[in-house]
């Protein structure tokens, strides 16, 4: 059993989905669905166990050893994020029954939970794999499985939303898929680590930087990086509450999970920062993200469509720690990506609340609901001030690690612009606060009730984590550093 | 090197370029999706066409055959086309919701009948 854990990790959500077809009832897969979640999750926390027990697993599928079979792999980095994403994704789930039965019919609730499965399973796939094709399977299979959750909002915004991001997210995977192909004529190999013995001896051929070139540009339009992130705020805004939080806090980081893997593992970071202009590209382009999107932010009206802008913000900070291209600029990177989910996750989960019992996420619907909705309005201005990077939150120890990293570098005109754009971030999650505490509510409704427990538990779960991961952060500081040591180490 | 000699890549290359500029230019989601279609086509025509040896046959494990043709490419583009299909697929069926609610599959109707909506809401 403990020596299946890595294919198990794949497996349970992928059998789930058709099991929840069968199962029909809505009520009935509901939990179903959470307990294959919660399983997931559980057998993450025991992979991250024995990785630290004994190093990286190595799993041969069908018991086909690499290069000939497929080959998953699970070392730090992949553990890291095998939790983060089965966490959020059973704490999303806690509240999904609840908030689904208002922004769903109970016949598309049961597909619903296939799609979201399947999703999960196409994520968990990509973290798990040490094979580059494999790679580009799975992550079509999370993707389509996404275009379906976005495409089932109320709004039929939704439908073109998810159109939108069906084009540009196919672009990406077979700009991916080109990069892989060149790949692979040039090394004759698709394991990742094969791929990294051979890609040396055939560096400096056009084809490889041709590759490389393809499969970055397909995984940052993936990852929403500034300008290729067009398809990221309306899919976010529309889609149904949980399918937000559980895309807005997992998707994307997965996509900078094979971002780190193919610069550091596969290609190595003497090939990614020395021979082409990456550093410059990256920071460039994550500074541009920081400041575009946190300006755009600041204009909307729609708060989902708010907090999708300021999550494309966030995606320009871990690509700037990246871009540094130092192990504490690393560092930063890693935190962020599992602080954002933390930020990200409790917001998204307290907006389902609101669109719960206000059935709007305009911000004229917020007026007075600090008084009416205190716990859910609550959670948004903690998780807000984790946003800003204010002391005791989450985002505090993510900044604190880039600015320092920036310093190191002797980047501090960068320090002081990362610092600036925390003040937009300010600007942003203040017209909410004006809104919700400082304006009466309005006339002629009446006081809306506090949002129901199933999604006020969840959300204060990932808020309460939002506080006590920026008081105690032995495991995640611990951990990133462990991980930004081996991927350096693996370049060396 | 001959300039036509390795003629499969440019047809790739034509096909590519031309699958992506309909996806680009086009406002009607259909062409779109055609041409989105023509533009993974040209990546499976890339590794077909890079595994062919000339004068290979196909993988035959007999002692008359000597040459072969690297059949894992075209496994690899056989998933590749399933997703693909399944792609395409999707990509209809929101078309076809589309058209059910907007009464339209042409993008600039579409995003003027948002605007509309987001200027009713304010």
């Amino acid at each position: 059993m403990i020596d299946h854990l890595p294919i198990l990790q794949v497996i349970v959500p992928l059998l789930a989905a058709p099991i929840c077809l069968i199962l029909r009832e809505a009520q009935l897969v509901r939990w179903f669905t959470l307990i294959a979640s919660v399983f997931a999750f559980v057998i993450s926390v025991l992979l991250l166990q024995q990785v630290q027990a004994h190093g990286t697993l190595i799993y041969s599928l069908g018991g086909w050893d690499a290069p000939i079979g497929i080959e998953y792999r699970i070392d730090q980095l992949n553990a890291y994020l095998l939790i983060l994403v089965t966490s959020i994704s059973s704490v999303a789930l806690l509240a999904a029954g609840t908030s689904l039965q208002k922004e769903l019919t109970e016949r598309k609730e049961t597909y619903f939970y296939v799609a979201y499965l399947l999703c999960l399973a196409g994520l968990l796939g990509i973290l798990t794999t040490g094979d580059a094709f494999n790679v580009f399977v799975f992550l079509e299979i999370s993707s389509l499985a996404s275009y379906t959750l976005i495409a089932m909002g109320r709004d039929r915004r939704s439908l073109w939303a998810s159109y939108q991001y069906l084009i540009m997210g196919t672009i990406g995977a077979t700009f991916i898929l080109i990069g892989i192909g060149m790949m692979y004529m040039m090394t004759g190999t698709l394991n990742m680590y094969d791929l990294a013995e051979r890609l040396p001896e055939v560096q400096q051929t056009k084809t490889v930087f041709t590759a490389f070139a393809f499969f970055m540009v397909g995984v940052c339009l993936k990852l929403a990086l500034f300008p290729l992130h067009l398809w990221l705020p309306n899919a976010y805004a529309y889609a149904p509450s949980i399918a937000t939080v559980f895309l807005a806090a997992t998707a994307t980081k997965v996509a900078i999970y094979v971002l780190l893997r193919f610069i550091f593992s596969v290609y190595g970071f003497e090939f990614s920062f020395s021979h082409l202009p990456l550093k410059e590209i990256l920071v460039a382009l994550g500074l541009m993200g920081i400041f575009a999107a946190s300006i755009v932010a600041i204009y909307q009206n729609n708060i989902k469509r708010l907090f999708a802008y300021s999550s494309v913000a966030q995606i320009g900070y871990m690509i700037l720690g990246l871009g540094i291209g130092s192990k504490t600029g690393l560092v930063a990177t890693l935190l962020h990506l599992f602080n954002h989910a933390l930020m990200k996750g409790a917001i998204f989960l307290a907006l389902a609340g609101v669109v719960y019992r206000v059935g709007s996420v305009n911000i004229k619907a917020f007026a007075g609901l600090g008084k009416q909705m205190p716990w859910t309005m609550g959670a948004i201005v903690v998780g807000g001030l984790s946003l800003i990077g204010v002391p005791l939150t989450v985002g505090f120890v993510s900044k604190w690690y880039l600015v320092l990293a920036l310093l190191e570098s002797n980047w501090w005109p960068i320090a002081i612009l990362v610092l600036v754009g925390s003040l937009l971030a300010v600007i942003y999650v203040w017209r909410l606060v004006e809104a919700a505490y400082f304006r009466p509510a309005l006339q002629d409704s009446a006081p809306y009730k506090e949002a129901p427990l199933m999604i006020l538990i969840p959300t204060w779960i990932l808020v309460l984590a939002n506080i006590y991961f920026g008081i105690d952060t032995s495991f995640t500081v611990g951990l990133s550093e462990q991980i930004s040591a081996s991927l350096f180490g693996v370049a060396k | 090197m001959n300039f036509l000699e390795q003629y499969n890549y440019w047809i790739v290359i034509v096909l590519m370029m031309s699958g992506f500029y309909i996806v680009i230019a086009h406002g009607n989601l259909i062409k779109k999706l055609i041409g989105l279609t023509v533009f993974q086509t040209s990546v499976f025509i890339m590794y077909i066409s890079m595994s062919k040896v000339i004068g290979g046959t196909a993988p035959i494990l007999n002692e008359a055959y000597k040459v072969y043709s690297n059949p894992l490419p075209h496994v690899l583009i056989l998933t590749a086309i399933v997703v693909g299909v399944a792609t395409t697929s999707l990509g209809l069926a929101l078309a076809v919701r589309i058209k059910e609610a907007y009464g339209s599959v042409e993008e600039d109707v579409i995003q003027e009948k948002d605007l509309q909506q987001e200027g009713s809401q304010e």
